[in-house]
């Protein structure tokens, strides 16, 4: 995956986002099967998967600049989407160490990490960044450590504390979300900030959920992929944006249907950070359209059924309501009713031509 | 370097602290830097004695900043488990041992105000890495090491900066001027307590610490006691008609697939229950999270990728 192309993407005013063919057949989709309920689908993020998104710790993809000058543009309204609580400064550390090594590791023609003791020198070239710092010394960089690598990376991300058999969310940098507030569920705890979360606290997900978390262990990151649908290709629908996306939900019609409506899927990873002892939790979002998805036969019919069968809870959950007849009769009408194979991968090597 | 393979390790110094004890210096044996090893983080390092292979878990006691070496201090005991023995007796500078990635059972507490450490014998070995941290971090803390009169002058000088200092003490057997309760008593609310060392001196430490109304999550111990790993069983397999043994650091999991097997299997930590397999004869060792009280009494299914086994053999429907 190069990671030109997409650089003059916007996501939002005229929203000129588009995916080349290279990044529809390499999209995460997230349905192995053609029904969907909530799960502790987590595995080990090995450099393996079924497309190219998951076989790097940190996925870095044509929309790279473009989604590192939206989240600018975000923070630049408003500076709470990125916070860290002063007790967190060791996994700040951590963030930067991990993300720049991955990078510097995994894509070496576009990021470059050396190192003389403490003095750290970084190069960053898609957004032509040189920089030397100290490593440990915040006086040495512009911005806090945790915040000055993650506006170099996409996706979101949150710090998470460990203590008392519990896992806290104490940092993020949040500019990317799925309707949900940093600032709101800054310091709540695991049950806490999963709080809302209908049908899955029945199922025992989360109790589950955070004894695997509870012993996630360092050199061992695990992920797992959520999922739901955006109107245009916003990556911010914040809440506290609400009143601009908000009514983007009833703008979707048997007409625009398929350009409009998005499949936004989360490509989450979690690591353990060594000093801090803390997890970081990467939440990577990529967006495709219904359209672009009907390029590809299995994602289009399962997609379909996925939908078609969901339970009511998650449709209201997931806000999908007011528009979810309009998507389920278009892909009726592309849907021929063939079996579809397992897993989660496209099944053929590029996307049926427009 | 972000995947927890076996980390190949050169000795490049041994240094003899008194006749039982000895500091290895590890540094990668293929060149480049080591994973974080973090204040409190051990390593499990194999060491392969003949056809033996001995796995042992040893505190790293450098900092983390650190990444070209990691430093370990391992004590010669006469019921020493094999591995630490044949350190001592055939390890020399030079020679390369494996370890996994550090793994981090006694981390530091991030909201504590002040910390307390307290050690007897080696258990003075995360207590170092502790030390080195909180003092380039300028953290308020104390250190009390109780030890043996054989060990004080290696104690002594392994804390030599922080005895200088005023904020470590050695004390020697019976030490009757060790006064634990009134230690405990004087400490300011906010403070966080550590202790390593024999059962039973943690034992004291924790029943005097919860006579004066510590909370629960302090003082916290130093523990290697990972679930993994216990006796050696066989499991047989009825539909493909396999007959393997399971090590004692292998998963049922891991045998099979070492066999060529693809058993359905998704977080390998006892919680997805995508590998539940049901058992045909045999009693199951459950040590997962997804069978309830009454599912695991039933016997009839288990977790292939944690639990293990209370039968010398068991058979299951794979």
């Amino acid at each position: 995956m190069t990671i030109a192309g997409g650089a003059d993407d916007t996501f939002r005013g005229k929203f000129s986002f588009r995916n080349s063919d290279a990044a529809i057949i390499r999209f995460p989709f997230p349905f192995h099967e053609d029904r969907y309920m909530y799960a502790v689908n987590l595995e080990p993020h090995t450099h393996a998967g079924p497309t190219d998104a998951f076989v790097r710790d940190f996925d870095v993809d044509e929309h790279y600049v473009a989604e590192c000058r939206e989240r600018a543009l975000v923070l630049e309204q408003d500076p709470s989407r990125c916070r860290v609580l002063a007790h967190m400064m060791d996994a700040e550390w951590d963030t930067l160490e991990l993300l720049m090594e991955s990078l510097a590791r995994d894509y070496p023609a576009l990021f470059a990490l050396d190192k003389d003791g403490a003095r750290w020198r970084w190069r960053n070239r898609p957004l032509g960044i040189d920089a030397t710092f100290t490593f440990g010394d915040p006086s040495t960089l512009p911005q806090p450590p945790f915040e000055y690598i993650t506006r170099q990376v996409q996706g979101d991300f949150t710090l998470q504390d460990q203590r008392d058999d519990n896992i806290y969310i104490d940092g993020g940098m949040v500019t990317t979300q799925a309707d949900w507030s940093l600032d709101f569920d800054l310091g709540m705890a695991f049950h806490e900030w999963h709080g809302p979360v209908p049908v899955a606290h029945d199922l025992g997900v989360f109790d589950r959920a955070l004894k695997y978390l509870l012993r996630l262990q360092y050199g061992r990151p695990v992920r797992r992929l959520n999922w739901t649908m955006t109107v245009n290709p916003r990556l911010d629908t914040s809440p506290e944006n609400y009143p601009i996306w908000g009514p983007d939900r009833a703008t979707v019609t048997a007409g625009n249907v398929g350009e409009r409506l998005h499949l936004r899927v989360e490509l989450q990873t979690l690591f353990r950070l060594p000093r801090s002892n803390g997890i970081l939790f990467g939440i990577r979002c990529y967006l495709i359209s219904l359209n672009e998805i009907l390029r590809v036969p299995k994602w289009r019919r399962r997609l379909h059924r996925v939908l078609r069968d969901l339970h009511p809870e998650l449709v209201t959950y997931k806000g999908l309501s007011r528009y979810l007849p309009t998507a389920v009769a278009f892909l009726a009408a592309h849907d021929d009713g063939a079996l579809t194979g397992p897993g989660i991968q496209p099944d053929q090597a590029a996307p049926d031509p427009l | 370097m972000t995947r927890a393979e076996d980390i190949p390790l050169r000795v490049v110094a041994v240094e003899t602290l008194n006749d039982t004890l000895l500091r290895f210096t590890l540094a990668r044996a293929d060149g480049g830097e080591l994973p974080t090893g973090a204040a409190g983080a051990h390593i499990m390092l194999a060491v392969q004695d003949g056809h033996r292979t001995h796995r042992n878990a040893y505190s790293l006691t450098g900092h983390p900043d650190d990444r070209r070496c990691y430093r370990i201090i391992v004590r010669r005991v006469a019921e020493s488990r094999g591995g630490s023995a044949y350190l001592h007796a055939h390890v020399r500078v030079g020679d390369v041992l494996h370890a996994g990635w550090p793994v981090n059972l006694f981390p530091l507490a991030s909201l504590a105000r002040r910390h307390l450490l307290v050690a007897r014998g080696i258990g003075l070995t995360p207590m170092l890495s502790f030390a080195a941290v909180l003092s380039a971090r300028g953290a308020p803390f104390e250190l009390h090491q109780m030890c043996r009169a054989a060990d004080e002058a290696a104690f002594h000088a392994l804390l030599a900066p922080y005895v200088d200092a005023g904020i470590a003490q050695v004390h020697v057997d019976p030490a009757p001027a060790f006064d634990l309760p009134a230690l405990l008593a004087r400490q300011p609310l906010g403070t966080h307590l550590y202790m390593c060392g024999p059962r039973r001196m943690m034992d004291d430490v924790t029943a005097c610490a919860r006579a004066l109304g510590w909370p629960r999550h302090s003082p916290h111990q130093e523990s290697f006691g990972d679930h993994s790993g216990g006796a050696p069983f066989v499991v047989r397999t009825a539909r493909t008609g396999l007959t393997l043994p399971v090590a004692a650091d292998q998963t049922i999991l891991e045998a099979l697939e070492d066999a060529g097997l693809s058993p359905a299997c998704l977080c390998r930590g006892g919680v997805c229950g995508e590998c539940r397999t049901t058992v045909l004869e045999g009693v199951p060792d459950h040590r997962d999270d997804v069978l309830d009280a009454s599912e695991r009494i039933g016997n009839r299914d288990m977790m292939i990728c944690v639990s293990r086994a209370r039968t010398p053999e068991l058979l299951i429907d794979l």
